[in-house]
């Protein structure tokens, strides 16, 4: 059975489980917007196989990560701005 | 069939659109002849760092004339041409690097130049990212950056000149050239301003490429807030050696960074070198730590039209035939006075500083 944990994205809690990626994980809790543009516009994930680098988030402080590369870990922060 | 331009432009790069801009100021009729994408060869794969540089009174001359047209432009430019007042701060190491900024300082007084010699406190306060030890540095807020592309597109559109997408083959007498379909054409004046390719079209210029690579990472506002250059980068610049790095980190708008830099002779192929990408970055990372843990999403190379004596090319190369050319890294900063210096002799008009420096001549036995 896999386990189920909890994340953190932009302060909220999200359940995720083990296998998942940050970016299903995200969706799955209904956050579509994960970063802005240089021009202010919404972004997400595309491509959901890390080419397109769309999905960028910040996870445990480090910058522009990418969400659809990267399996979610117990108590990980996400930020989406 | 139209007539003849008066002047004809070899080179769509940031030189040839600044020639074709003041010279259509005059009342040229300049055509432009460009075989690839107007500023697409040494213009776009440069960072568009407007500086002063101070290895010799000729190079200071050109270059502060240009920084001081660059400033009468400014307001003009599109934004996204990403006018930004970042200026520089050369960075000392230590005691003996911190005494040659104060010297420059000296140099950069004796010219009405503004510049502030920075100790290690000064220097942490305005750039707290630097590796830790560091003597202090030279700030010279004067210095800008620009996304010359773009810059370039503004001048040709200011210029109204004709725009020829088309190969020229060779240059040659009395304002003639041959196109690669050999059709002649033909003008009062030929103007050579080709960059790293000039030589193919006139031999006898003494430009040779000199290969450079930059890579540019991810967003990370606030890093940098100057343009980073060690204080040995002269010596990269201006040294003779084959193969050489110097730290030289550029801000973008977007909160991204451009780095640099890598010189390197007698490399003709445009890919991606990685043993001299590997040196350059290492450079950076021992300057600017953090950056060993940005993303860096591309990078690419180059070619500087370097001359013998690290001064362009700018004159007649004989009757009818001008050359604008061998800027190595400092076109972008010194095309507009470069542009004014052509002018005045095609036009016959007083120059604003000395021609002699830079007149092709020079090089002649």
């Amino acid at each position: 059975m896999p386990e189920t944990f909890l994340i953190r994205c932009d302060g909220r809690s999200i359940q995720a489980q083990t296998g998942h990626s940050v970016a299903s994980a995200l969706l799955n809790a209904g956050i579509t917007v994960f970063r802005q543009s240089v021009n202010g516009q919404p972004r997400g994930p595309l491509c959901g196989m890390g080419v397109c680098m769309e999905c960028r988030v910040t996870i445990n402080g480090t910058t522009h990560q990418l969400a659809c590369q990267t399996l979610c870990r117990d108590g990980m922060e996400i930020n989406t701005r | 069939m139209s007539p003849a331009p008066d002047v004809l432009i070899v080179g769509a790069g940031i030189v040839g659109a600044a020639c074709a801009y003041e010279l259509s100021r005059y009342g040229a009729h300049v055509e432009v002849i460009e075989q690839g994408t107007a500023g697409g060869g040494a213009t776009s794969a440069g960072m568009g760092h407007l500086v002063v540089l101070d290895d010799n009174p000729a190079e200071l001359a050109l270059s502060k004339l240009s920084l001081e047209l660059w400033r009468a432009l400014a307001g003009s430019l599109p934004t996204t041409a990403e006018w930004s007042d970042c200026g520089t701060v050369w960075v000392a190491a230590d005691e003996q690097e911190l005494q040659s900024a104060r010297a420059k300082l000296d140099v950069y007084r004796q010219h009405d130049l503004s510049a502030e010699v920075l100790d290690a406190k000064a220097l942490y306060e305005i750039e707290p990212h630097l590796r830790p030890g560091l003597a202090g540095g030279l700030l010279v807020r004067s210095d800008a950056a620009v996304y010359a592309p773009v810059a370039a597109h503004w001048l040709l559109e200011q210029s109204r000149c004709r725009r020829t997408h088309d190969s020229v083959a060779s240059i040659g007498e009395r304002g003639s050239l041959t196109m690669a379909d050999g059709t002649v054409r033909g003008a009062g004046a030929v103007v050579c301003a080709a960059g790293a390719a000039s030589y193919r079209l006139l031999p006898q210029l003494p430009v040779r490429p000199r290969k450079g690579h930059l890579a540019i990472t991810d967003r990370y506002p606030g890093l940098s807030r100057h343009q980073l250059v060690e204080l040995g980068y002269l010596q990269s610049a201006h040294g003779e050696s084959n193969q050489s790095v110097a730290f030289n980190v550029q801000p973008r708008s977007t909160g991204q960074l451009l780095i640099g830099s890598s010189r390197q002779y007698g490399e003709e192929g445009s890919e991606v070198d990685a043993e001299i990408l590997q040196l350059m970055l290492r450079r950076a990372f021992h300057y600017l730590p953090s950056l060993a843990n940005c993303n860096v999403l591309r990078v690419w190379t180059g070619f500087r039209a370097a001359t013998p004596d690290k001064l362009p090319l700018i004159g007649p190369v004989r009757e009818g035939v001008y050359a604008a050319t061998g800027h190595e890294g400092l076109g972008v900063t010194t095309s507009l006075a470069t542009a004014q210096l052509l002018t005045a002799q095609i036009c016959r008009r007083q120059p604003p500083i000395p021609l002699a420096p830079y007149l092709p001549e020079r090089f002649h036995a």
